[in-house]
């Protein structure tokens, strides 16, 4: 391809699997965990970072020879707090039901490991371009172990998919549930969420002995 | 009494760490020693200690709508609550370097101890959750405003506290290799939140003021004591 060399769509692949930010590189977990309630919220918060992620890391690579590096940090975090607002700000114009429900967490994008992690780690040594498609693939990997805990605990939880019945209707007793299947209400608690992100660990982990790490 | 339920309100039941998942990643990561992780959650109480109630004035006089009103009556119907992530990050983050230069002025040697995790701390979402949520939440005065902020950092304390105890402990035994560390780390952080939702009904439980009391009493203590007996089992290791 003549727009992604090699190296470039490994910068955007690795990051989905082997160099995952939440199950490798341990970053991004706190929001990771609290909003995967349903697929909705996981899908929105993954854009959110995404584009946060992505532009932030543009804008932290353009200017990477002009920041001093002992005040690198509070220049981030202005950097990072002023994309969330612009974010926190359109969620609240164009779906202030979701935003509501996200709570916080928007503003918790902020303090989310994986921006400053990913700054610091890439973008002040890489150019833009490349920053950008690191920003882009990161937050993939980010959101996608998003999407998969949300959909199992929107799936397990409450028997359905981005607000669809996907299982039959829990009332009426249609679908699944005139066999007798029952609504996993544990699904739904936070507790449950590490679970499940542990679950994926331990999948990812035995597929790939490389990873393994010691006790 | 508000005061002393709000406290263990944010101890327990709205624990930053089993409930909101708030702090995860310095969690996670600081936690394979207890001498680390009694640092770290030092450096965290103190900095929740000053910029939770620091954010609140914040709040109250500048962001809320209608909060500039000393400013001048024509002052009054602004309203820059939109601002607010800008200037808690801020505030968090000029107070955590003022914090690192008080003690390496005043206290060497505490200075030595949290030395590395002081800057960290900046970028844990536990601290500028606890002033978010404090915002959302509507906190009534300053004396609650600190009283949550406290109560919040002992509760992450704790939380840090008790990981790093059981991962001490856990490197004994026999783990499936691929859940080694991180998912095993997960899957018990998952446990124990299980058992933190048990404090939900501290608060609530009982009519009367003094039922209510005494439940408080009642349910703490197993707790206490099973902290006590990490805390020991940590002393012998070391």
């Amino acid at each position: 391809m003549a727009l992604l060399s090699k190296k470039d769509t490994k910068l955007i692949t690795d990051p989905l699997l082997d160099n995952n930010p939440i199950t490798i590189q341990v970053l991004g977990i706190c929001s990771a965990l609290a909003i995967t309630a349903q697929l909705k919220a996981s899908i929105v918060m993954a854009l959110s970072v995404m584009a946060v992620l992505a532009i932030g890391n543009v804008v932290i690579s353009l200017m990477r020879n002009i920041i001093p590096s002992k005040i690198r940090i509070i220049v981030q975090l202005v950097v990072v707090a002023a994309l969330v607002i612009i974010v926190d700000q359109v969620l609240k114009a164009f779906s202030y039901e979701l935003s509501k429900t996200l709570s916080v967490f928007v503003g918790l994008i902020i303090t989310n490991c994986i921006i400053m992690g990913r700054f610091e780690a890439f973008a002040l040594a890489n150019g833009p371009w490349k920053s950008f498609l690191d920003g882009i693939g990161n937050a993939a990997g980010y959101g996608l172990i998003l999407v998969i805990v949300g959909f199992f605990r929107e799936l397990l939880g409450s028997g359905t998919l981005l607000g669809f019945k996907v299982l039959g209707d829990p009332i009426e007793k249609t679908g699944l549930y005139a066999l007798g299947y029952e609504n996993n209400g544990f699904m739904l608690l936070s507790p449950m969420a590490l679970i499940v992100v542990g679950i994926i660990i331990w999948v990812q982990r035995s597929r790939n002995e490389a990873l393994v790490e010691d006790n | 009494m508000e005061y002393i339920e709000l406290f263990f309100k944010s101890i327990f039941i709205d624990n930053m760490v089993f409930a909101t998942f708030l702090g995860m990643c310095s969690y996670l990561a600081v936690s394979k020693k207890v001498s680390t992780a009694v640092g770290l959650g030092a450096a965290v109480v103190f900095v929740m200690l000053i910029t939770v109630p620091l954010n609140w004035l914040l709040d109250q006089y500048i962001l809320q709508p209608g909060a500039l009103k000393w400013l001048g009556a024509e002052y009054a119907d602004y309203d820059l609550s939109f601002l607010s992530f800008i200037l808690f990050i801020a505030t968090i983050a000029t107070m955590v370097q003022l914090v690192e230069i008080i003690v390496e002025k005043f206290s060497p040697s505490l200075y030595n101890s949290l030395g590395i995790f002081l800057p960290l701390i900046a970028v844990n979402c536990a601290i500028l959750g606890g002033s978010l949520f404090m915002q959302s939440r509507e906190i009534p005065t300053l004396g609650l405003a600190t009283v949550y902020g406290v109560g919040s950092g002992i509760g992450w304390f704790l939380a840090i506290l008790a990981i790093a105890a059981i991962r001490e402990k856990i490197r004994y035994s026999n783990v499936p290799p691929a859940l080694r560390g991180l998912g095993i780390t997960f899957i018990i952080t998952g446990l124990m939140a299980i058992g933190f939702m048990s404090f939900g009904g501290m608060l609530t439980g009982g009519d009367e003021e003094g039922a209510k009391e005494e439940k408080t009493v009642k349910v703490e203590t197993p707790e206490a004591e099973n902290v006590k007996e990490l805390a020991n089992n940590t002393k012998e290791i070391n």
